[in-house]
């Protein structure tokens, strides 16, 4: 498809999003005209709601989006990138709570910490599939349970801060914190690494042998076995151990560049929405950058409506969802039109048992 | 001992109950070759469907506006994934948050924006005669609300369905090799419809059941994640009735022990007897491997 079609059918999509919006408005009887300018005004509308509101949020959402993208194109279900963001960012504050001087080396451990966390995390689900043939779909959902749980016992027992009243660990010294963007209010160099680790990723699935191989085996594991000698398990296996890593990523530079502290509700759900995001982007990571800033648009500006419209901010949970089931409506359409598969990849779960 | 036995089994149970229908739901669409994650959507809409209905007619109307909560969400599922053969997975983490999502603005919407909860009539247990004075156990098991027993009499019933009848067996058969099966004259798309519907029906009564038999009230999100443990009860037990009533006992003796500790004065974290239900499933789930899988067609389109 060509630039020109791509940002059309952008356009079409934000069009239609805000269609839905005003008529979820309409007929819940809210003052529409109110609660748009606030979701305006919170999200996009000036210098400060774009930088600290919805630029702050979509880095999370871009790289948990990004981690789902990469698993879903191998073939690979992980539902897990909220456990996998949990396990990033609880790794990520222990090193950072160990190193309180700082320094770039100790920051670099911090996030590495984060990284290896996230895909120790993804690599439980995945060694059970590889070994045991469990379902990844199931194995990730009791993984993001424990994960919450693991949170849970951190920072009421050996993260805890060392009154021992908040559950919650103490805040990371100032010397670890992700350096804000000049300029930029509460945007933070985690904004840079983050469209980095996506350019990269977009780029090497499109352009490298390794991310031919997870779209082979995503596509069809069979054929590229046998067509490709590509070894389909393994291929998985790394995609689904690198979404893990990415989406640990995610929490560790929440926890460097915007909390600074562990706790049990860290993250609002990043990892559920980044499946929604990962989707509304055709699992393309370059792709993602953009759905990942409308959703965290949508979600800053959600807030605002609450305050100034006293419109439940949950409605954006069911546009988010709407946005979701035409997508996958319209691929279903497409494909009863052309009996052709549109996204092999997520139109057909490959569960191997 | 039973003054900590007796409420400990009491809890169990309580905490069961509603897992228990929801993976029996679950159990029938899984072994219909489909799995729905959206089975913690229709749990949540199933409790606010319960508030409406028991705020417009009492308990019953309560547990049929809990049904009609959880067969509009499965009926979107089926709409998408046997209609539109869209991905499973998806559809199904699309209409948990649509239900998270509707629930959260149509109860703002309906009883005002704060969201303050409101107090929904709630069904009295009721003692079974004889059984109830059963030392220890009696009490626990047989003074619960109505739809524990409805759960009771289910487990049987479905196991003697599944196995023991024509229709039973092309359920397991669509779930199996739904191709075969399509040939050897099931109506395959039908039959995952029913399955799906009815896994609504009980997703549905399950939120009932949290709104009418325990909290008396709705809160938003008040379904916490039972829908993905009750799929995880569903693969625990083995895809059978009687696996799945035993795996539901096992969750809910887990969270019910933290009370028990507590009353006991022991002190171990909490998180751990939280945390154990979700490593066992793990852990039951690589053991399986070898001695029982899950349907074949499972999470496959058609």
């Amino acid at each position: 498809m060509s630039l020109l079609k791509q940002f059309f059918f952008f356009l079409v999509g934000v069009a239609v999003l805000v269609a839905v919006t005003l008529g979820l408005l309409l007929v819940g009887g809210f003052p529409a005209e109110d609660a748009l300018i606030a979701l305006w005004n919170g999200s996009l509308g000036s210098w400060y709601s774009l930088t600290s509101a919805t630029l702050v949020r979509a880095i999370p959402l871009m790289l948990t989006g990004c981690g789902v993208a990469v698993a879903f194109r191998a073939g690979v279900f992980n539902i897990g990138a909220e456990g996998q963001f949990l396990a990033g960012a609880a790794a990520a504050a222990a090193v950072a709570l160990a190193l309180p001087h700082g320094g770039l080396i100790a920051l670099i451990l911090s996030l590495l910490a984060g990284i290896v966390g996230g895909g120790v995390w993804a690599g439980i689900a995945a060694v059970l599939r590889a070994r045991f043939g469990v379902l990844e779909v199931i194995s990730t959902i009791m993984l993001n349970f424990v994960a919450l749980h693991a949170v849970s016992f951190l920072v009421r027992g050996p993260l805890q801060e060392p009154s021992h009243i908040y559950p919650q660990t103490s805040s990371i010294s100032e010397a670890l914190q992700l350096a804000r963007i000049p300029g930029a209010g509460r945007l933070h160099a985690g904004f840079v690494l983050a469209l980095a680790v996506l350019v990269a990723c977009g780029w090497a699935l499109r352009h490298t042998a390794a991310g031919f191989r997870v779209l082979a085996v995503g596509e069809n594991p069979a054929a590229a076995e046998s067509a490709g000698q590509i070894d389909a398990l393994r291929t998985a296996e790394r995609a689904f151990l690198l979404s893990g890593a990415i989406a640990g990523l995610a929490g560790a530079i929440e926890v460097l560049g915007v909390t600074f502290a562990l706790y049990e509700n860290i993250s609002p759900g990043y990892g559920f929405t980044a499946i929604a995001v990962a989707l509304l982007a055709g699992l393309d990571p370059w792709r993602v950058i953009l759905a990942a800033i409308l959703f965290a648009a949508l979600e800053a500006g959600a807030g605002a409506m609450q305050r100034d419209a006293s419109v439940p901010a949950t409605l954006v949970s069911m546009i988010e969802a709407m946005l979701i089931l035409a997508v996958i409506g319209a691929q279903a359409v497409r494909w009863h039109v052309h009996q052709v598969p549109a996204v092999a990849a997520i139109s057909s779960a490959k569960v191997r048992g | 001992m039973t003054d900590v036995l007796t409420p400990f089994l009491a809890a169990t149970i309580r905490t069961a109950t509603p897992l228990a229908l929801a993976a029996l739901g679950e159990l029938l669409v899984e072994r219909a070759g489909l799995i729905n994650i959206g089975l913690e959507g229709a749990i949540l809409a199933g409790a606010f469907g319960s508030l409406a209905g028991a705020a417009a007619g009492g308990v019953l109307w309560g547990y049929a506006g809990a049904i009609a909560g959880g067969v509009a969400v499965a009926a979107l599922f089926a709409l998408f994934v046997v209609w539109l053969k869209a991905d499973q997975i998806i559809a199904g983490t699309a209409l948990t948050l649509l239900s998270v999502g509707a629930t959260g603005t149509l109860y703002r919407a309906i009883y005002g924006s704060s969201g303050a909860a409101l107090g929904s009539p709630t069904s009295a247990p009721f003692a079974v005669p004889l059984l109830s004075h059963i030392p220890i156990v009696g009490t626990a098991f047989f003074t619960q609300p109505p739809i524990t027993y409805l759960a009771y009499a289910l487990v049987p019933l479905i196991a003697w369905w599944v196995r023991g009848t024509h229709s039973g067996l092309a359920l397991r058969a669509i779930g199996e090799h739904p191709e075969a099966a399509e040939v050897a004259g099931v109506r395959v798309q039908r039959m995952r419809v029913l399955a799906i519907l009815s896994g609504g029906v009980l997703g549905g009564l399950a939120g009932g059941t949290l709104v009418l038999a325990q909290a008396g009230t709705f809160a938003e999100g008040m379904s916490a994640g039972r829908g993905f443990i009750a799929i995880a009860i569903v693969v625990l037990g083995r895809w059978r009735p009687l696996g799945v009533a035993l795996a539901a006992l096992v969750f809910g003796a887990a969270s019910a022990l933290q009370f028990a500790f507590q009353a006991m004065g022991w002190h171990a974290p909490y998180q751990l007897f939280l945390v154990v239900p979700y490593l066992l499933t793990l852990a039951g789930l690589a053991g399986a491997t070898g001695r029982t899988r899950p349907p074949l067609a499972l999470g496959k389109a058609l």
